[in-house]
């Protein structure tokens, strides 16, 4: 694990990684979300790269109506994310809370900052230090999915791992 | 005439409040038809151009009591009336006008507006008022309008009015998914728009001090959502207390002194009152529970909010330094939002219900529940400053859909939507300015 991290601050190597990453970029195959820990990585992003980390573990979650519970594949996006944030341990960590819209304000934002704390105490039971993860809830402020069915209110009770890039 | 109107009006207004039966939906039927607007005639005051602006507005406020029956001028037999005069009767009661206002609209040497007016009871043939008399600032012409409309009701219904009032809320631009929003603050009637925030940091849940020109609420500012105070005239800001978590959902104590607020602790939200004066704060409930949306009642001794301790959201009720909270809602569905009317009679509440949010209103001890708005999203009420009406704001579904604010009175007869420029939420109801 130290050594990819070494490896991936030759400069070397990290030219040849974004070359791969701007050659890549047009295809950004969507891959399971826990694809991450089969080893895959044909998305052409840098690996340790938040591009990486998006594609090809997810930065989400996804929460049953009024629920903080993480559901089995939930678990597993964590449990990838847990492992490629100790693989690479610069990063910092904000983990972002969100609510659908049929709940009531003061609430969601509530609802926003359990299902942040949930996924928080997640990683930091698989080993991510709680120091490197701040959260932040943004109740039903910040929806992804505009429509108005079940199938947009389900995207948008979420808890996104928001990476920040390594200081130095 | 009035007195039979105000022991109607009174009448009405205790019909619902006495209703009970905490979970079924009362019927309006019966009791809808009972009070037929009053007709009353807004003669053009005396005097320019602003005398007749003046006169308009009073009007317009009448009419959307919904309690008032404005008679046409056009139908006007006596068609002016000098303030020191008397109205011919036999022409108003041909009309079948109940009461009738005057007045005249002067301007003195230092430049300020005098208003005198005068409202007649036509059937009793006497006044129900006269000689009032009014001086103001020439660009506070529309309060002069408010503050005679506020006369005008309470003379003829024995309420306190509501119209010399105004209303903060949260206005929406852009997309659903990449909203802007900005604290925008308005006479209770729509005019004198004016902005309050820019609309770089997330602002939600503004709410006004009772006792100064101040406004607590919510903003994502520095991406870190905390409660602040904001002076409404000079746009000084500062964020309340010292948390080391997010804070949200704030409401001022009824001395205007304490801002009572939910602090998010890990998974849980308590509700921590915090002293204006001595910074000092104090925390008013604990446990694994979100509990939110705390509002005073208005001699501040106890405090009605929201927890899902019971497993999901209900309102509960508990001392304004704490101890055992009681829960007062049963209903079918779930309670929050709720807020303690200025007259202390009701609690006013979002529910959800049927995949449908409504407003309702209960008393404090949980009975007498009436729903008052129905439909797929209504949210956020607030209180009308004499207690009889309600703001809240409706959104429409989809991807182009969003917020807009309307009002209804205690009868749930007279719903109107307010006149806003954009999207806009989380109304609150300032007190009457006086």
């Amino acid at each position: 694990m130290l050594a990819a991290t070494s490896i991936l601050k030759s400069p070397a190597v990290l030219a040849l990684a974004l070359g791969l990453a701007v050659a890549g970029c047009a295809k950004k195959d969507k891959l399971p979300d826990n694809s991450g820990q089969l080893g895959l990585n044909n998305s052409g992003e840098a690996p340790g790269s938040p591009g990486e980390f998006t594609t090809t573990i997810g930065d989400r979650v996804f929460f049953e109506t009024d629920s903080t519970i993480l559901t089995a594949t939930a678990r597993q996006t964590l449990t990838g994310q847990a492992q490629w944030l100790l693989r690479y341990p610069n990063y910092l960590i904000t983990i972002e809370g969100h609510a659908d819209e049929r709940g009531t304000r003061e609430y969601n934002l509530a609802l926003g900052a359990r299902r942040a704390a949930a996924t928080r105490d997640f990683l930091a039971s698989q080993g991510v230090p709680r120091s490197r993860i701040r959260t932040i809830s943004f109740g039903k402020e910040r929806p992804i999915a505009v429509c108005n069915d079940i199938s947009c209110w389900s995207q948008n009770r979420r808890a996104r791992t928001a990476l920040t890039q390594p200081q130095g | 005439m009035f007195s039979t109107f105000k022991k109607l009006f009174i009448t009405l207004i205790a019909i619902f409040a006495f209703a009970t039966s905490a979970s079924a939906r009362i019927e309006f039927d019966i009791t809808r038809g009972n009070v037929e607007p009053l007709p009353v005639a807004i003669m053009d005051f005396q005097g320019d151009k602003v005398a007749q602006d003046i006169s308009a507005i009073i009007s317009n406020n009448l009419r959307n009591s919904g309690l008032f029956k404005i008679t046409d001028k056009a139908a006007f037999i006596q068609k002016t009336l000098p303030v020191s005069g008397r109205p011919k009767l036999e022409d108003w009661r041909v009309l079948n006008v109940q009461a009738l206002a005057n007045g005249a609209v002067s301007k003195l040497a230092d430049g300020r507006l005098r208003v005198d007016y005068r409202l007649w009871d036509i059937f009793a043939s006497e006044e129900v008022f006269g000689g009032k008399r009014l001086e103001i600032e020439a660009k506070f012409w529309r309060r002069a309008a408010h503050i005679i409309s506020d006369k005008i009701y309470e003379g003829l219904t024995g309420e306190k009015g509501y119209f010399d009032s105004r209303v903060v809320f949260v206005d929406e631009s852009g997309p659903k998914n990449k909203r802007v929003k900005r604290l925008v603050i308005m006479d209770q009637d729509g005019a004198n728009i004016r902005t309050l925030t820019r609309g770089s940091d997330l602002v939600l849940t503004p709410r006004f001090s009772p006792t100064r020109q101040e406004i607590t609420y919510m903003s994502f500012e520095g991406g870190q959502p905390r409660v602040y105070l904001l002076q409404i005239e000079t746009g000084q800001r500062e964020v309340v207390g010292n948390f080391p978590g997010m804070t949200f959902s704030p409401r001022f104590s009824p001395d205007g002194q304490k801002i009572v607020m939910s602090l998010q602790q890990e998974g849980n939200a308590n509700i921590y009152s915090m002293d204006l004066r001595s910074r000092n704060t104090t925390r008013l409930t604990s446990g694994a529970a979100i509990d939110t949306a705390p509002s005073f009642a208005p001699d501040g001794s106890r405090l009605v909010f929201e927890s899902d301790r019971g497993g999901r959201q209900q309102l509960y009720v508990m001392g304004a330094g704490g101890g055992t909270p009681k829960r007062i809602s049963f209903g079918n569905g779930r309670y929050s939002t709720p807020v303690w009317s200025p007259r202390g009679d009701l609690i006013a509440f979002t529910k959800q219900s049927g995949g449908q949010f409504l407003i309702g209103v209960m008393k404090p001890d949980g009975s007498g529940e009436r729903i008052l708005a129905e439909g797929f999203h209504n949210e956020g009420p607030t209180w009308a400053p004499n207690g009889r009406v309600l703001m809240f704001f409706r959104e429409s579904p989809g991807a182009k859909g969003g917020p807009k604010l309307y009002s209804i009175d205690l009868t749930g007869r007279n719903e109107r939507k307010v006149q806003t420029p954009s999207f806009a939420s989380d109304p609150a109801w300032s007190p009457l300015l006086d």
